[in-house]
Protein backbone atom coordinates (compact mmCIF):
# COMPACT_ATOMS: atom_id res chain seq x y z
CA UNK A 1 0.00 0.00 0.00
CA UNK A 2 1.74 3.19 -0.42
CA UNK A 3 1.16 6.25 1.99
CA UNK A 4 -2.06 7.93 2.17
CA UNK A 5 -2.52 11.66 0.48
CA UNK A 6 -3.98 13.24 3.49
CA UNK A 7 -6.00 15.46 1.60
CA UNK A 8 -8.65 16.81 3.59
CA UNK A 9 -12.09 16.80 1.54
CA UNK A 10 -13.91 20.24 0.98
CA UNK A 11 -17.19 21.00 2.73
CA UNK A 12 -20.26 19.65 0.54
CA UNK A 13 -22.32 22.56 -0.40
CA UNK A 14 -26.12 22.65 0.79
CA UNK A 15 -28.84 25.15 -0.81
CA UNK A 16 -28.96 28.68 0.63
CA UNK A 17 -32.91 27.83 0.72
CA UNK A 18 -35.53 30.58 0.45
CA UNK A 19 -34.06 32.94 3.83
CA UNK A 20 -30.67 33.93 2.64
CA UNK A 21 -31.17 37.25 3.19
CA UNK A 22 -31.69 36.83 7.16
CA UNK A 23 -28.06 35.94 6.94
CA UNK A 24 -26.83 37.83 4.28
CA UNK A 25 -28.97 41.03 3.28
CA UNK A 26 -31.16 41.45 6.80
CA UNK A 27 -32.69 44.32 5.58
CA UNK A 28 -34.33 42.22 2.93
CA UNK A 29 -35.57 39.87 5.42
CA UNK A 30 -37.48 43.08 7.15
CA UNK A 31 -35.38 44.23 10.02
CA UNK A 32 -32.09 45.65 11.25
CA UNK A 33 -29.07 43.88 13.18
CA UNK A 34 -25.71 44.73 11.66
CA UNK A 35 -24.35 48.31 12.35
CA UNK A 36 -22.63 48.17 8.81
CA UNK A 37 -24.01 46.15 5.89
CA UNK A 38 -22.70 45.13 2.71
CA UNK A 39 -25.10 46.10 -0.56
CA UNK A 40 -25.11 46.23 -4.37
CA UNK A 41 -23.48 49.72 -4.02
CA UNK A 42 -19.57 49.12 -5.10
CA UNK A 43 -18.67 52.55 -5.61
CA UNK A 44 -18.23 55.48 -3.69
CA UNK A 45 -18.10 58.79 -4.87
CA UNK A 46 -14.31 58.46 -5.00
CA UNK A 47 -14.23 55.43 -6.94
CA UNK A 48 -12.23 55.89 -10.26
CA UNK A 49 -14.25 54.43 -13.55
CA UNK A 50 -17.06 54.92 -15.44
CA UNK A 51 -20.43 54.46 -13.77
CA UNK A 52 -22.79 51.47 -14.38
CA UNK A 53 -25.41 50.32 -13.53
CA UNK A 54 -25.99 46.23 -14.51
CA UNK A 55 -29.65 44.71 -13.85
CA UNK A 56 -31.02 41.72 -14.53
CA UNK A 57 -32.93 38.76 -13.85
CA UNK A 58 -32.34 35.06 -13.34
CA UNK A 59 -34.50 32.51 -14.75
CA UNK A 60 -36.24 29.03 -14.32
CA UNK A 61 -36.83 26.46 -16.26
CA UNK A 62 -40.16 27.48 -16.92
CA UNK A 63 -39.19 31.20 -17.72
CA UNK A 64 -40.54 32.60 -14.76
CA UNK A 65 -37.93 34.83 -12.92
CA UNK A 66 -36.37 33.80 -9.60
CA UNK A 67 -37.65 36.26 -6.85
CA UNK A 68 -35.48 35.00 -3.99
CA UNK A 69 -32.65 34.99 -5.89
CA UNK A 70 -28.63 36.32 -4.13
CA UNK A 71 -26.41 37.16 -6.64
CA UNK A 72 -22.48 38.26 -6.02
CA UNK A 73 -20.17 40.19 -7.80
CA UNK A 74 -16.67 40.53 -8.00
CA UNK A 75 -14.32 42.28 -10.34
CA UNK A 76 -11.31 44.23 -11.16
CA UNK A 77 -11.07 47.87 -10.83
CA UNK A 78 -11.18 50.24 -13.84
CA UNK A 79 -7.12 49.32 -14.61
CA UNK A 80 -7.62 45.80 -14.43
CA UNK A 81 -6.70 45.22 -10.92
CA UNK A 82 -8.32 42.86 -8.61
CA UNK A 83 -8.14 44.73 -4.73
CA UNK A 84 -6.34 41.31 -3.06
CA UNK A 85 -2.65 40.34 -2.70
CA UNK A 86 -2.34 37.97 -5.45
CA UNK A 87 -2.58 39.81 -7.91
CA UNK A 88 0.38 41.44 -7.05
CA UNK A 89 1.78 42.30 -10.54
CA UNK A 90 -0.80 44.31 -11.80
CA UNK A 91 -1.50 48.21 -10.97
CA UNK A 92 -2.19 49.84 -8.07
CA UNK A 93 -4.83 48.57 -5.66
CA UNK A 94 -7.47 51.14 -5.38
CA UNK A 95 -8.44 51.54 -1.78
CA UNK A 96 -12.28 53.12 -2.85
CA UNK A 97 -13.32 50.16 -4.99
CA UNK A 98 -12.98 46.98 -3.15
CA UNK A 99 -14.81 45.16 -6.11
CA UNK A 100 -17.29 42.98 -4.33
CA UNK A 101 -21.75 43.29 -3.63
CA UNK A 102 -24.09 40.66 -2.99
CA UNK A 103 -27.78 41.87 -4.31
CA UNK A 104 -31.14 39.89 -3.68
CA UNK A 105 -33.22 39.92 -6.52
CA UNK A 106 -36.80 42.20 -5.96
CA UNK A 107 -39.59 40.07 -4.00
CA UNK A 108 -42.37 41.17 -6.89
CA UNK A 109 -40.37 41.89 -9.73
CA UNK A 110 -37.27 39.36 -9.59
CA UNK A 111 -34.80 42.59 -10.63
CA UNK A 112 -31.32 42.60 -9.68
CA UNK A 113 -29.36 45.43 -9.99
CA UNK A 114 -25.44 46.41 -9.18
CA UNK A 115 -24.16 49.89 -8.96
CA UNK A 116 -20.45 49.52 -10.21
CA UNK A 117 -17.63 50.91 -12.62
CA UNK A 118 -16.72 49.06 -15.71
CA UNK A 119 -13.84 46.83 -15.24
CA UNK A 120 -10.58 47.00 -17.27
CA UNK A 121 -9.20 44.66 -18.82
CA UNK A 122 -6.87 41.89 -17.17
CA UNK A 123 -3.85 40.22 -18.24
CA UNK A 124 -3.96 36.28 -17.80
CA UNK A 125 -0.74 34.71 -16.79
CA UNK A 126 -0.10 33.51 -21.07
CA UNK A 127 -0.08 37.43 -21.40
CA UNK A 128 -3.11 37.78 -22.96
CA UNK A 129 -5.69 40.50 -22.88
CA UNK A 130 -8.93 39.00 -21.25
CA UNK A 131 -11.63 41.16 -22.43
CA UNK A 132 -13.34 42.88 -19.30
CA UNK A 133 -15.90 40.85 -17.21
CA UNK A 134 -17.59 41.06 -13.96
CA UNK A 135 -17.54 37.27 -12.10
CA UNK A 136 -21.03 36.38 -11.22
CA UNK A 137 -21.92 33.78 -8.05
CA UNK A 138 -25.32 33.01 -8.02
CA UNK A 139 -27.58 30.93 -5.26
CA UNK A 140 -30.75 30.31 -3.86
CA UNK A 141 -33.55 27.65 -2.90
CA UNK A 142 -33.16 24.84 -5.52
CA UNK A 143 -29.60 25.54 -6.22
CA UNK A 144 -27.52 23.18 -4.16
CA UNK A 145 -24.35 24.82 -5.36
CA UNK A 146 -23.61 28.01 -5.96
CA UNK A 147 -23.07 28.37 -9.93
CA UNK A 148 -20.35 30.75 -12.01
CA UNK A 149 -20.76 32.61 -14.47
CA UNK A 150 -19.73 35.99 -16.12
CA UNK A 151 -20.94 38.83 -18.14
CA UNK A 152 -19.00 40.46 -20.34
CA UNK A 153 -20.23 43.44 -22.59
CA UNK A 154 -21.76 44.19 -25.50
CA UNK A 155 -19.55 47.61 -26.60
CA UNK A 156 -16.22 45.07 -26.38
CA UNK A 157 -16.52 43.72 -29.51
CA UNK A 158 -12.99 43.60 -30.06
CA UNK A 159 -12.29 42.58 -26.86
CA UNK A 160 -14.79 39.63 -26.31
CA UNK A 161 -14.11 37.93 -30.05
CA UNK A 162 -10.26 37.92 -28.18
CA UNK A 163 -11.04 36.60 -24.76
CA UNK A 164 -9.45 33.36 -24.30
CA UNK A 165 -12.49 32.15 -21.93
CA UNK A 166 -15.49 33.31 -24.36
CA UNK A 167 -13.35 31.54 -26.92
CA UNK A 168 -13.45 28.01 -25.08
CA UNK A 169 -17.14 28.31 -25.26
CA UNK A 170 -18.89 25.52 -27.86
CA UNK A 171 -20.97 26.09 -29.71
CA UNK A 172 -20.27 29.55 -30.32
CA UNK A 173 -23.93 30.79 -30.69
CA UNK A 174 -24.14 30.21 -26.44
CA UNK A 175 -21.45 32.52 -26.12
CA UNK A 176 -24.36 35.36 -26.22
CA UNK A 177 -25.64 34.32 -22.75
CA UNK A 178 -22.90 35.50 -21.33
CA UNK A 179 -23.22 39.49 -22.87
CA UNK A 180 -25.00 42.00 -20.89
CA UNK A 181 -26.19 44.90 -23.34
CA UNK A 182 -25.03 48.26 -23.27
CA UNK A 183 -28.00 51.15 -22.94
CA UNK A 184 -28.61 54.61 -21.37
CA UNK A 185 -32.05 55.37 -18.98
CA UNK A 186 -31.89 58.95 -18.11
CA UNK A 187 -28.49 59.94 -18.18
CA UNK A 188 -26.92 56.47 -16.79
CA UNK A 189 -24.89 53.71 -18.63
CA UNK A 190 -27.33 50.50 -17.78
CA UNK A 191 -25.99 47.31 -18.86
CA UNK A 192 -28.82 44.49 -18.81
CA UNK A 193 -28.22 40.74 -18.26
CA UNK A 194 -30.38 37.47 -18.17
CA UNK A 195 -29.38 34.59 -16.52
CA UNK A 196 -31.06 30.99 -17.80
CA UNK A 197 -31.01 28.14 -15.54
CA UNK A 198 -32.58 25.78 -17.81
CA UNK A 199 -33.79 25.81 -21.59
CA UNK A 200 -32.71 27.02 -25.34
CA UNK A 201 -30.98 29.73 -23.90
CA UNK A 202 -29.21 28.40 -21.10
CA UNK A 203 -26.63 30.70 -19.70
CA UNK A 204 -22.97 29.16 -19.34
CA UNK A 205 -21.70 27.93 -15.93
CA UNK A 206 -18.52 27.37 -15.38
CA UNK A 207 -16.62 24.99 -13.58
CA UNK A 208 -13.90 27.55 -12.02
CA UNK B 1 -21.22 41.67 26.09
CA UNK B 2 -18.45 39.89 23.76
CA UNK B 3 -18.61 36.08 23.97
CA UNK B 4 -15.46 34.37 25.63
CA UNK B 5 -13.22 31.89 23.13
CA UNK B 6 -14.02 28.75 23.83
CA UNK B 7 -10.37 27.39 25.07
CA UNK B 8 -8.72 26.34 21.70
CA UNK B 9 -6.81 22.47 21.33
CA UNK B 10 -3.39 21.98 22.11
CA UNK B 11 -1.49 24.80 20.52
CA UNK B 12 1.05 22.26 19.06
CA UNK B 13 -1.56 20.82 17.26
CA UNK B 14 -2.91 23.47 15.74
CA UNK B 15 0.44 25.84 14.60
CA UNK B 16 -1.00 28.24 12.72
CA UNK B 17 1.33 28.72 9.35
CA UNK B 18 2.02 32.18 8.39
CA UNK B 19 -0.26 33.05 5.53
CA UNK B 20 0.38 34.69 2.47
CA UNK B 21 -2.20 33.45 -0.61
CA UNK B 22 -1.00 31.35 -2.65
CA UNK B 23 -0.91 32.44 -6.55
CA UNK B 24 -1.52 28.75 -8.24
CA UNK B 25 -4.73 27.64 -8.91
CA UNK B 26 -7.59 25.98 -6.63
CA UNK B 27 -7.54 22.03 -6.46
CA UNK B 28 -10.36 20.68 -8.76
CA UNK B 29 -13.48 20.43 -7.24
CA UNK B 30 -14.87 16.66 -6.28
CA UNK B 31 -18.44 17.07 -7.63
CA UNK B 32 -18.85 13.65 -6.54
CA UNK B 33 -18.80 14.69 -2.87
CA UNK B 34 -21.41 17.86 -3.49
CA UNK B 35 -25.24 17.62 -4.46
CA UNK B 36 -25.96 17.46 -7.91
CA UNK B 37 -27.77 20.32 -9.25
CA UNK B 38 -30.87 18.58 -10.48
CA UNK B 39 -32.00 16.45 -7.13
CA UNK B 40 -35.69 15.53 -7.66
CA UNK B 41 -36.17 14.53 -4.09
CA UNK B 42 -35.49 17.86 -3.20
CA UNK B 43 -38.45 19.59 -5.63
CA UNK B 44 -37.01 23.20 -5.77
CA UNK B 45 -34.37 21.62 -8.01
CA UNK B 46 -35.89 20.30 -10.21
CA UNK B 47 -36.70 23.82 -12.74
CA UNK B 48 -33.55 25.43 -10.77
CA UNK B 49 -30.74 23.17 -11.70
CA UNK B 50 -28.63 23.67 -15.20
CA UNK B 51 -29.01 20.68 -17.68
CA UNK B 52 -26.15 21.64 -19.71
CA UNK B 53 -22.28 20.63 -18.61
CA UNK B 54 -20.58 23.12 -16.59
CA UNK B 55 -17.35 24.52 -18.43
CA UNK B 56 -14.28 23.89 -16.96
CA UNK B 57 -11.66 26.52 -17.18
CA UNK B 58 -8.62 27.00 -15.39
CA UNK B 59 -8.48 29.51 -12.80
CA UNK B 60 -7.28 32.73 -13.76
CA UNK B 61 -6.59 35.94 -11.59
CA UNK B 62 -10.80 36.30 -11.77
CA UNK B 63 -11.03 32.85 -9.66
CA UNK B 64 -7.88 33.14 -7.50
CA UNK B 65 -8.32 36.64 -5.68
CA UNK B 66 -11.88 37.35 -3.74
CA UNK B 67 -12.78 39.75 -1.63
CA UNK B 68 -10.71 41.05 1.74
CA UNK B 69 -12.60 41.91 4.76
CA UNK B 70 -11.68 43.27 8.16
CA UNK B 71 -12.78 43.73 11.28
CA UNK B 72 -13.94 47.37 10.15
CA UNK B 73 -16.49 45.23 8.21
CA UNK B 74 -17.99 43.54 11.89
CA UNK B 75 -19.37 44.96 14.75
CA UNK B 76 -18.79 43.93 18.20
CA UNK B 77 -22.22 42.01 18.67
CA UNK B 78 -21.79 40.07 15.23
CA UNK B 79 -20.74 36.93 16.58
CA UNK B 80 -23.11 36.78 19.62
CA UNK B 81 -26.83 35.47 18.23
CA UNK B 82 -28.03 36.03 21.72
CA UNK B 83 -27.29 39.56 22.41
CA UNK B 84 -27.32 41.24 18.89
CA UNK B 85 -31.30 41.31 18.82
CA UNK B 86 -32.20 41.23 22.89
CA UNK B 87 -34.69 43.68 23.41
CA UNK B 88 -35.84 42.75 26.61
CA UNK B 89 -34.01 39.74 27.73
CA UNK B 90 -32.54 36.66 26.48
CA UNK B 91 -33.62 34.53 23.10
CA UNK B 92 -35.98 31.40 24.65
CA UNK B 93 -34.34 28.22 24.22
CA UNK B 94 -30.77 26.10 24.71
CA UNK B 95 -27.75 28.07 25.01
CA UNK B 96 -24.61 26.73 22.85
CA UNK B 97 -21.57 27.91 21.23
CA UNK B 98 -20.40 26.36 17.80
CA UNK B 99 -16.98 26.67 17.08
CA UNK B 100 -14.19 25.46 14.51
CA UNK B 101 -11.67 25.82 11.76
CA UNK B 102 -12.33 26.99 8.62
CA UNK B 103 -9.15 24.94 6.77
CA UNK B 104 -8.34 24.75 3.42
CA UNK B 105 -7.70 20.77 1.56
CA UNK B 106 -4.48 20.81 2.64
CA UNK B 107 -4.90 21.60 6.41
CA UNK B 108 -4.10 25.33 6.31
CA UNK B 109 -6.16 27.80 8.73
CA UNK B 110 -7.73 29.96 5.97
CA UNK B 111 -7.50 33.60 8.26
CA UNK B 112 -9.00 36.38 8.11
CA UNK B 113 -12.09 34.90 6.39
CA UNK B 114 -15.42 36.49 6.60
CA UNK B 115 -17.95 33.29 7.83
CA UNK B 116 -21.61 34.01 8.15
CA UNK B 117 -24.32 32.35 9.76
CA UNK B 118 -28.48 31.86 10.23
CA UNK B 119 -30.88 30.18 11.55
CA UNK B 120 -34.27 29.72 12.76
CA UNK B 121 -35.24 30.20 16.58
CA UNK B 122 -35.66 27.52 18.74
CA UNK B 123 -39.33 26.91 17.78
CA UNK B 124 -37.98 26.90 14.29
CA UNK B 125 -39.60 29.99 13.25
CA UNK B 126 -37.28 32.53 11.00
CA UNK B 127 -37.42 36.13 11.49
CA UNK B 128 -38.29 36.83 7.59
CA UNK B 129 -41.62 38.13 6.19
CA UNK B 130 -41.90 35.58 4.04
CA UNK B 131 -41.94 32.93 6.52
CA UNK B 132 -45.63 32.01 7.81
CA UNK B 133 -44.73 28.98 9.89
CA UNK B 134 -46.94 28.80 13.26
CA UNK B 135 -44.47 29.31 15.71
CA UNK B 136 -43.98 32.10 17.33
CA UNK B 137 -41.27 35.01 16.58
CA UNK B 138 -38.73 35.44 19.40
CA UNK B 139 -38.60 38.99 19.72
CA UNK B 140 -35.19 38.54 21.34
CA UNK B 141 -33.84 36.92 18.31
CA UNK B 142 -32.69 37.75 15.17
CA UNK B 143 -31.22 34.65 13.73
CA UNK B 144 -27.87 35.58 11.83
CA UNK B 145 -24.54 37.03 12.68
CA UNK B 146 -21.07 36.80 11.63
CA UNK B 147 -17.04 36.30 12.66
CA UNK B 148 -13.59 36.93 11.06
CA UNK B 149 -11.31 33.81 11.52
CA UNK B 150 -8.42 34.66 13.49
CA UNK B 151 -4.71 33.81 12.48
CA UNK B 152 -4.95 29.94 12.41
CA UNK B 153 -8.70 29.83 10.63
CA UNK B 154 -10.23 29.61 14.10
CA UNK B 155 -13.72 31.29 14.40
CA UNK B 156 -16.36 31.08 16.62
CA UNK B 157 -19.86 32.64 18.22
CA UNK B 158 -22.67 32.04 20.53
CA UNK B 159 -26.42 31.31 19.58
CA UNK B 160 -29.36 29.05 21.07
CA UNK B 161 -29.81 26.03 19.30
CA UNK B 162 -32.62 26.62 16.42
CA UNK B 163 -35.68 24.26 16.36
CA UNK B 164 -36.53 21.70 13.09
CA UNK B 165 -39.71 23.00 11.01
CA UNK B 166 -42.24 21.52 8.29
CA UNK B 167 -41.72 22.57 4.90
CA UNK B 168 -43.37 22.69 1.59
CA UNK B 169 -42.04 19.30 -0.62
CA UNK B 170 -43.14 16.36 0.44
CA UNK B 171 -46.16 16.83 2.77
CA UNK B 172 -44.05 15.25 5.97
CA UNK B 173 -40.82 16.91 5.02
CA UNK B 174 -39.44 18.56 8.14
CA UNK B 175 -35.94 20.43 8.08
CA UNK B 176 -33.42 19.04 11.35
CA UNK B 177 -32.08 21.44 13.28
CA UNK B 178 -29.54 23.23 11.44
CA UNK B 179 -27.49 26.48 10.82
CA UNK B 180 -26.64 28.02 7.53
CA UNK B 181 -23.08 28.93 6.94
CA UNK B 182 -21.51 31.50 4.20
CA UNK B 183 -18.02 31.22 4.02
CA UNK B 184 -15.39 33.02 1.62
CA UNK B 185 -11.79 32.24 1.36
CA UNK B 186 -9.08 33.65 -0.01
CA UNK B 187 -10.24 33.38 -3.50
CA UNK B 188 -13.82 34.03 -4.93
CA UNK B 189 -13.61 30.01 -6.55
CA UNK B 190 -13.73 28.87 -2.67
CA UNK B 191 -17.37 30.60 -2.27
CA UNK B 192 -19.24 28.37 -0.47
CA UNK B 193 -22.64 27.87 1.64
CA UNK B 194 -23.41 25.21 3.31
CA UNK B 195 -25.42 23.48 6.39
CA UNK B 196 -24.49 22.53 9.93
CA UNK B 197 -26.25 19.71 11.43
CA UNK B 198 -26.22 18.54 15.30
CA UNK B 199 -25.50 15.41 15.94
CA UNK B 200 -27.79 12.62 16.79
CA UNK B 201 -30.91 14.31 15.09
CA UNK B 202 -33.39 11.68 13.99
CA UNK B 203 -34.54 14.06 10.76
CA UNK B 204 -30.81 13.51 9.56
CA UNK B 205 -31.27 10.36 7.46
CA UNK B 206 -34.90 11.88 6.73
CA UNK B 207 -34.15 15.14 4.90
CA UNK B 208 -34.64 15.52 1.81
CA UNK B 209 -32.30 18.68 1.11
CA UNK B 210 -29.48 16.58 3.10
CA UNK B 211 -29.71 13.68 1.22
CA UNK B 212 -28.73 15.21 -1.91
CA UNK B 213 -25.25 14.53 -0.78
CA UNK B 214 -24.46 11.10 -2.78
CA UNK B 215 -21.73 10.53 -0.68
CA UNK B 216 -22.40 9.07 3.14
CA UNK B 217 -18.86 10.79 4.61
CA UNK B 218 -19.37 14.15 2.83
CA UNK B 219 -22.80 14.07 4.91
CA UNK B 220 -21.38 13.33 7.70
CA UNK B 221 -18.92 16.06 7.94
CA UNK B 222 -21.92 18.26 8.12
CA UNK B 223 -22.85 17.01 11.15
CA UNK B 224 -21.40 18.74 14.53
CA UNK B 225 -20.52 16.73 17.58
CA UNK B 226 -21.68 17.91 20.98
CA UNK B 227 -17.58 19.40 22.19
CA UNK B 228 -18.28 19.06 25.93
CA UNK B 229 -14.65 19.94 26.82
CA UNK B 230 -15.05 23.73 24.69
CA UNK B 231 -18.64 23.84 26.89
CA UNK B 232 -18.89 26.27 29.19
CA UNK B 233 -20.46 25.32 32.77
CA UNK B 234 -23.54 25.80 33.73
CA UNK B 235 -23.87 28.05 30.81
CA UNK B 236 -23.63 26.65 27.08
CA UNK B 237 -23.20 23.28 25.47
CA UNK B 238 -20.34 23.59 22.64
CA UNK B 239 -20.50 21.93 19.13
CA UNK B 240 -17.34 21.90 16.93
CA UNK B 241 -17.43 23.16 13.13
CA UNK B 242 -14.40 22.66 11.23
CA UNK B 243 -15.37 24.19 7.29
CA UNK B 244 -13.00 22.97 4.60
CA UNK B 245 -12.47 24.94 1.43
CA UNK B 246 -10.45 24.41 -1.31
CA UNK B 247 -7.01 23.87 -1.28
CA UNK B 248 -4.64 25.88 -3.68
CA UNK B 249 -1.32 25.49 -5.03
CA UNK B 250 1.47 28.07 -4.93
CA UNK B 251 3.16 29.20 -8.16
CA UNK B 252 6.58 27.12 -8.26
CA UNK B 253 9.15 29.86 -8.84
CA UNK B 254 12.44 28.99 -9.70
CA UNK B 255 14.05 31.55 -7.09
CA UNK B 256 11.98 30.90 -4.43
CA UNK B 257 11.56 27.66 -4.01
CA UNK B 258 11.01 27.19 -0.38
CA UNK B 259 6.80 26.84 0.37
CA UNK B 260 6.61 24.76 -3.17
Amino acid sequence: MPQPLDYLKETASQTAGPYVHIGLIPAMAGFDIFEKNFSNVLVTPNTPGERITLEGKVFDGSGTPLRDVLLEIWQANATGRYNHPADRPAGAVDEEFRGWGRAGSDFESGLVTFETIKPGAIIDKAGRKCAPHVNIWIVARGINIGLSTRLYFSDEEAANAADPVLNLVEPPVRRATLIATRGERAGKVVYSFTINLQGAEETVFFDV
Amino acid sequence: MNVQAPALQDPRLNRPEPFTPRDGGFFQRDHSIHPPAHAPGYKSSVLRSPRQPLLSIENSVSEITGPVFGHNDLGPLDNDLIRNYAKDGDPVGERIIVHGRVLDETGRGVPNTLVEFWQANAGGRYRHKKDTYLAPIDPNFGGCGRALSDDTGYYYFRTVKPGPYPWRNFVNSWRPAHIHFSVFGSGFAQRLITQMYFEGDPLIPVCPILTTIPDKDALDRLVAPLDLNASTPFDSLAYRFDIVLRGQRSTYFENRTAGN
